[in-house]
């Protein structure tokens, strides 16, 4: 079971003129094994909302809650909301150079389970894992997301999302800057991901392009700082034909 | 157009007047008690040194470093008087220097022969019984033409020292200095080390520096011929109270030579105290070369001082390139996000970012078996304080 819950979120930074809201009350809830895709101009807050759920110090919560199953994840640090079971798949990932990936992600998949994985599997997933995102063998001795393409990031983050089974996984603009054969390979990893169990997953993008290949459950539509429209998968199609325009003179 | 000098001139033989370069002397008078206020000086706490740059008596090697030689290496204990001392053309350049030059007792020779390839590193380490006798030391290494070796000078205990290393690296020659200064917390060390690196030579001097009160090296070389390259890496965390101070200065006096200088440094605690100053003097005979220096500093506690000081001196437009690089910063806020968005703890997310930065520089070093124990020692480093400041 896995329930994400966001109630009438507000959420602001600190800017050189004062304080500045982008969320302007957010409520949204995917349910276990629910796939929502919330789509979105440029600059409407889509990241803002990603990096509020993941607890980001940069945005300050001014209001509404965030629940997992209930418990309230605004009173979690960073790494305790990961071991809760989210997961931010981030449009930018954050290069740390001098720590591998081998030894970054047994870090990683030893906080989240609260043990160490079994050598002998572990080596055997991460390999497969990689593989599958056709990133080779000598991908986990490079320095996480140092020198990687923007594809490589972007792979990195969905061997990241496989390896560490999350309960709900938060991906932001993953198809971003992505060819169509990374986006297919992208977009399977994501597919394995859901096909599990109770998974949740929040796809965030800004173009229709994945959601050939990733079906959501429901669409909302994105716009300053709040959900303007939300529907069935034909949503995005009507988005793809129309584009924002009619939902930016709206919201403004 | 430039005429590109003939290589049998290319040396320069007489010296231009450098401000990163002043004339060295061996004469101890000529070198005045510092007072704190001279630019060498200006950064080191001379009262911490016991005298060592006034008349403190340096009463000599009192302890015998143990030498573990590989077959092959001719290691001796000669005579102060030896003619091997000052055959890489160091003149001592400050007062600690031109003391330690005329009081050390012994010169400590280490030579790998022409040709001779040594797999094993030869070990040097002096373990200090105590500070109130101050020490003098002098040693010299020489790789003669076309060989390839690695030695490790390491540094342990409590002592006062001031010493003086001479490299000589023969035409083509491959050699890697290490220098481990793991020191107990009361020691204070002052060191000079030169290398002349010859034609199509290659010189890695790695310089390690944990322990100590004080500890300030100054790190020297030149060129005996086109072709040489050489690469400085410096590792150095400093803990409250310690001051720890690199002086580098690569005197680019031959064509098409290279340098390439790494210092990373970590400091955490009240009153630590790290010092970087990085010389690279290229001069008119010098075409053709390219050098780089970078230091970078993570500053991991409130109440530390970096000090960081690159200096480029360019008399010829025709190299191949020439760079520096300095920064100094606190952990980035991006980085502990992205590894605690991974479920990775605040305290360990700390630990992987600082034994990254460190990494880098240690994959860079090439000798295996330091590798390992350089981890560990950064690693307990960290143990003594990240850990528990946060
Ligand atoms: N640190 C900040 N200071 C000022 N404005 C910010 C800051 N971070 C984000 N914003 C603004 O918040 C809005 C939403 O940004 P973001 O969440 O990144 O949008 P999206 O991901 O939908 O493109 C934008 O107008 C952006 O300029
Ligand atoms: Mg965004």
């Amino acid at each position: 079971m896995s329930t994400l819950e966001i109630k009438d979120l507000h959420v602001s930074v600190a800017t050189e003129d004062g304080d500045k809201e982008i969320l302007k009350g957010v409520t949204l809830t995917i349910k276990d094994g629910e796939t929502h895709a919330i789509m979105g101009p440029n600059g409407s807050g889509k990241s803002t909302l990603a990096y509020s759920i993941a607890g980001h110090p940069k945005y300050t919560v001014t209001g509404g809650s965030v629940t997992l199953d209930g418990e309230d994840v605004l009173a979690m640090s960073v790494d305790e909301r990961a071991r809760a079971g989210l997961f931010l798949a981030m449009q930018y990932p954050v290069e740390v150079p001098g720590v591998s990936v081998s030894n970054f992600l047994r870090t990683a998949k030893t906080a989240v389970d609260g043990e160490a994985p079994k050598l002998r599997t572990w080596v055997k997933d991460v390999n497969s894992t990689l593989e599958r995102l056709d990133l080779d063998a000598s991908f986990s001795q490079r320095s996480v997301n140092e020198g990687f393409s923007g594809g490589e990031k972007k792979r990195h983050e969905i061997a990241q999302l496989e390896l560490l089974d999350p309960k709900v996984a938060v991906l932001d603009e993953t198809d971003s800057g992505l060819d169509i054969d990374a986006l297919k390979i992208v977009s399977e990893g994501v597919n394995r991901f859901r096909e599990q169990e109770g998974k949740g997953v929040l796809l965030i993008t800004h173009y229709t392009r994945i959601l050939r290949y990733i079906t959501p459950d429901y669409v909302h539509v994105f716009v300053n700082g709040r959900i303007a429209e939300e529907g069935g998968p034909d949503l995005a199609d009507q988005l793809e034909a129309e584009g924002y325009d009619k939902y930016v003179k709206a919201g403004v | 157009m430039t005429e590109t000098p003939a290589v049998a001139e290319a040396i320069e033989t007489t010296k231009v007047s450098s401000h990163l370069h002043p004339e060295g002397s061996f004469r101890v008078e000529d070198h005045p008690v510092p007072t704190g206020r001279e630019e060498i000086w200006r950064f080191t706490p001379l009262k911490r040194l016991r005298g060592l740059h006034q008349e403190t008596a340096l009463t000599g090697d009192t302890d015998t470093p143990v030498v573990t030689a590989p077959d092959g290496v001719v290691a001796e204990l000669l005579g102060a008087d030896n003619a091997v001392k000052g055959t890489s053309g160091f003149v001592p350049n400050d007062r600690i220097s031109a003391r330690a030059w005329e009081a050390a007792a012994r010169t400590l020779s280490l030579r790998i022969p022409t040709e001779a390839v040594v797999e094993e590193p030869i070990v040097v380490t002096l373990t200090g019984t105590g500070t109130e006798d101050a020490s003098a030391t002098h040693a010299v290494v020489t790789a003669e033409p076309h060989s390839k070796a690695t030695v490790v000078f390491r540094f342990e205990g409590s002592m006062t020292l001031a010493d003086n290393v001479e490299i000589v690296v023969g035409d083509g020659a491959q050699l890697t200095v290490v220098n481990i200064d793991d020191w107990a917390d009361d020691a204070v060390h002052v060191g000079h080390r030169h290398a002349q690196v010859g034609r199509d030579a290659t010189f890695r001097h790695v310089d390690v520096t944990f322990g100590g009160d004080v500890v300030r090296h100054d790190t020297t070389a030149e060129y005996a011929g086109p072709g040489g390259s050489v690469e400085m890496l410096g590792l150095y965390f400093a803990d409250a109270g310690q001051h720890i101070e690199h002086r580098l200065f690569v005197d680019h006096n031959a064509p098409n030579t290279e340098s390439n200088v790494v210092y990373k440094g970590a400091l955490q605690g009240e009153g630590a105290h790290t010092v970087w100053v990085g010389n690279v003097l290229i001069r008119k005979v010098a075409e053709g070369i390219e050098t780089y220096e970078e230091n970078r500093n993570l500053v991991l506690t409130d109440g530390c001082q970096a000090d960081s000081v690159p200096n480029l001196e360019i008399e010829t437009g025709e190299i191949a390139g020439a760079g520096h690089a300095s920064a100094t910063g606190r952990f980035d806020d991006e980085q502990l996000f992205y590894l605690r968005s991974r479920g990775v703890e605040e305290n360990e997310a700390r630990r992987l970012v600082v034994h990254g930065f460190f990494n880098d520089l240690i994959r860079r070093i090439q000798v295996p078996a330091l590798e390992e124990e350089l981890v560990a020692t950064v690693e307990a480093e960290l143990a003594k304080n990240v850990l528990k400041a946060f």
